[in-house]
């Protein structure tokens, strides 16, 4: 491969693609594209066959050479989906179902006329023009860097990735950068580390490629343990290749000619298409011997996990690739010093990859002229949870939370209160409804007492128990640790006992003092970046959300009607009116009263499972 | 667990051929075991000691290495699955959203706390986040997913895939 290849692919990929981006002003439409999500969200809602029917029907209409049907990476508007955007009207269709796609393709790709009943609501305005895709709410802010080709490329076709200036980052490099200077882009740029930490990206490849050894690795983590986040893997789905070719800059940025991405085996569709990416780049010439002409050599290597939390942590992760039980080792010594195999390694995160290439084309400064001043670029979340629009946002660091819950998320469905969000996953925290206008940012974050973490983002009402949720990241905690420390294999055993006392109402006002006592041991002794963020949630709830654990343990009440052993059913007899439909729900008998008069529950039979608050029409029981 | 039961081993001779053609490939790769387990249990549908003992002698390894890494990791199972895998998201955005809920209904239909049922036609795993979180509270059935999912449509889902 050498450039005049690589820019005659350009060009030909750039001509057969057909509109990729909205055209309003266009009259005679000849040339339309189908793009259909192909993300894991979507593909749950059945997009794959939703594809079929567009790609047989289009064939069967002899719209083939008119109509483009791709499957694309994620569009990031999860509770919508399957989606399906057509270009260049830029008709966004929304929770599409199989039997939709005829009347599409008779209406729209034959007739020219948008089926409005299906497209996005939002999108539809009175005068008839559809209203543009970043116009909306939910992208209006975004700011998309990282997931910039996702929902716009086939990501099984590196063409339309090359079409996209894909490879030139990597061919600028090799040809006519030297690894200082890549080192200085980098560093100038003020990329961190997306994983979670926030290590500054150019002084790692600087360390690593100070140290002198004839072998070194570069590794990707794909390893998103985080229950909730799936950032990385919407961008290993949608975008393969921009990870690969970060990791071909990487590798001679610091001298080395092998890389692994580590990614987790959940991922099944991420992994089939990194595989394909890798492929191809192979077939292509971008990866492999004597890249672009000179005497560069890279080569990739898929590996995957097998499900264990821990491995996301750099060491843990390299022990696993060695083909070992997953367990951390004390550093130093550094991984750039000494890491996979016992030579030095680098280890970046997926989406830490994902902005590389674009900051070598567009400069150290463009990137840095986004975010804040110490958090540069954007971030992307996975917006879920008790939210209107979960899915995927890329916004600029410095984005305040209100902005991403309320405008962009679409705020809280069914007319609940914001009680609380959650970020950084099990070694984050909850950020409470009065912090909401804080700008977020690595340091921000840690300064009240969360963590931006890999970029999970889940929001809570005010049905939700903060103490429950607490003790719900800590017992992923306990089954995750690898139970090589002491600190964290039995402190957090402790810690999660001492939570289960809390919602069960044994506990004293004095335990809540122990758990604060334990969880600052457990944070300076463990080992490992797992043990030493585990007791992150409790401490941000006792800190944030102190009155709701004074509930439970002085009350011996939850207050959000969540933990079972401190409810208690009651049915309001102003409002009963004896319809008897909750008696004859209840599966244990506990509900007693005569036709047309106000019934009452056995407390004593009650076992709490919530069968009659959900039958009674009147809204006349009530919990807490 | 009182419901984990010995289950004999029922290996084929393809299989094991199969096995030992796997190992054969990964004999000079760094790090074989993952691979290897991973893909055994592909073989298999799961890691019973005897096929521990063939991946150790082959890959030059002792059975306490073996075990030790297929017990480590999750996704590695010693006993085998059900017809029916049925998979229950206890990831952050399933559980705000009541998944624990909908995990004890299933735990109460098919009669057992995790494992497998005694007709080998089920199993129930909590899983992790599976990436649709915009379907949550999620249960999976083999390859089949149910989103948006209440207590109530539990028993319906589960009839479907009753003999």
């Amino acid at each position: 491969m050498n450039i005049n290849e690589l820019n005659e692919i350009k060009a030909r990929a750039l001509a057969s693609m057909g509109p990729r981006v909205a055209d309003h002003t266009k009259k005679d439409i000849t040339e339309r594209t189908v793009l259909v999500c192909g993300g894991t969200g979507c593909t749950s809602g059945k997009s794959r066959v939703i594809l079929k029917e567009f790609k047989d029907l289009v064939a069967e209409k002899g719209l083939g050479d008119k109509v483009h049907v791709i499957m694309t990476g994620c569009f990031g508007l999860c509770a919508l989906g399957p989606v399906v955007i057509v270009y260049p009207e830029g008709a966004f269709y929304s929770q599409v179902q199989p039997e939709y796609v005829e009347e599409i393709v008779n209406e729209h790709l034959v007739n020219n006329n948008v089926v409005k009943k299906y497209l996005y609501k939002e999108t539809v305005q009175e005068d008839g023009v559809i209203k543009a895709l970043n116009e909306t709410s939910f992208y209006k802010k975004q700011n998309r860097v990282a997931l910039r080709n996702c929902g716009v490329i086939d990501p099984e076709n590196v063409e339309e990735y090359i079409a996209r200036d894909g490879y030139q980052a990597l061919y600028k490099v090799v040809t006519s950068m030297t690894p200082d200077d890549v080192v200085n882009t980098i560093t100038a740029s003020g990329l961190r580390g997306r994983g979670g930490a926030g290590f500054p990206t150019g002084r790692k490849w600087m360390f690593a490629k100070a140290s002198k050894a004839e072998k070194k690795y570069v590794l990707c983590n794909a390893d998103e343990g985080d229950p909730g986040a799936f950032m990385d893997r919407s961008v290993l789905e949608g975008d393969p290749h921009a990870v690969i070719e970060a990791m071909a800059i990487a590798a001679y940025t610091i001298g080395a000619d092998q890389g692994y991405i580590y990614v987790r085996a959940e991922y099944p569709i991420a992994v089939q298409r990194l595989k394909i990416a890798i492929k191809q780049a192979k077939e292509y010439g971008l990866i492999g011997k004597n890249i672009f002409g000179s005497s560069f050599n890279f080569d990739i290597d898929v590996r995957l996990g097998a499900g264990a939390f821990v491995c996301g942590e750099e060491t843990a992760l390299m022990v696993s690739i060695e083909g070992n039980r997953g367990e951390p080792r004390p550093r130093p010594p550094f991984p750039a010093v000494k890491g996979l195999f016992g030579v030095p390694t680098i280890l970046n995160n997926v989406e830490t990859y994902a902005n590389v290439a674009q900051i070598i084309l567009k400069g150290a400064d463009w990137f840095a002229s986004m975010g804040t001043e110490k958090s540069k670029g954007t971030k992307v979340f996975a917006l879920g949870g008790k939210i209107t629009n979960t899915g995927l946002v890329e916004v600029p660091m410095g984005t305040t939370l209100r902005e991403i819950v309320e405008e962009i998320g679409g705020g809280i469905p069914n007319g609940k209160k914001f009680k609380a969000a959650q970020t950084g996953g099990p070694s984050g925290g909850c950020i409470p409804a009065d912090k909401m206008d804080v700008q977020i940012d690595y340091d921000n974050l840690i300064a009240i007492g969360s963590m931006m973490g890999s970029g999970g983002l889940i929001v809570m009402d005010e049905d939700n128990c903060m103490v429950d949720i607490a003790k719900f990241f800590l017992e992923f905690i306990v089954d995750e640790s690898c139970g090589k420390c002491t600190p964290c294999r039995i402190g957090t055993k402790r810690l999660y006992e001492m939570l289960t006392k809390v919602t069960n109402g044994t506990a004293e006002l004095e335990d809540l003092d122990k758990m604060e006592e334990l969880c600052q041991y457990i944070k300076d002794n463990s080992l490992c970046g797992l043990g030493q963020t585990a007791p992150n949630p409790v401490l941000s709830t006792l800190r944030n959300f102190r009155d709701e654990y004074i509930a439970h343990v002085v009350d011996k009440r939850c207050p959000a009607g969540v933990c079972k052993n401190l409810l208690k059913y009651n049915i309001m007899p102003d409002k009963c009116r004896g319809c008897t439909a909750c008696a004859r729900k209840c599966p244990v008998g506990a509900i007693s009263g005569t036709v047309k008069e106000p019934h009452v529950i056995d407390q004593s039979k009650c076992i709490k499972c919530g069968a009659c608050i959900a039958t009674c029409k009147f809204g006349a029981i009530n919990k807490g | 667990m009182a419901n984990q039961q010995k289950i004999p081993f029922t290996g084929t001779k393809a299989q094991e051929q199969k096995l030992r053609k796997v190992l054969r490939g990964l004999k000079n790769v760094d790090g074989a075991l993952m691979p290897a387990l991973q893909q055994a249990q592909d073989i298999y549908g799961y890691l019973p000691i005897e096929v521990q003992e063939i991946i150790a002698d082959t890959l030059g390894l002792s059975l306490a290495e073996v075990y030790g890494v297929a017990t480590f990791y999750s996704q590695f199972t010693l006993t085998p699955k059900g017809k029916y895998k049925i998979g229950v998201c206890l990831g952050t955005a399933c559980y705000v959203k009541g998944s624990g809920d909908i995990y004890a209904e299933i735990q109460k239909q098919l009669g057992i706390e995790s494992g497998i049922t005694p007709d080998l036609q089920f199993s129930l795993d909590a899983t992790r986040c599976i990436g649709c979180c915009g379907l949550a509270p999620v249960m999976t059935v083999n390859d089949d997913v149910y989103g948006k999912m209440t207590k109530d449509q539990v028993a319906g889902i589960i009839a479907k895939y009753k003999n």
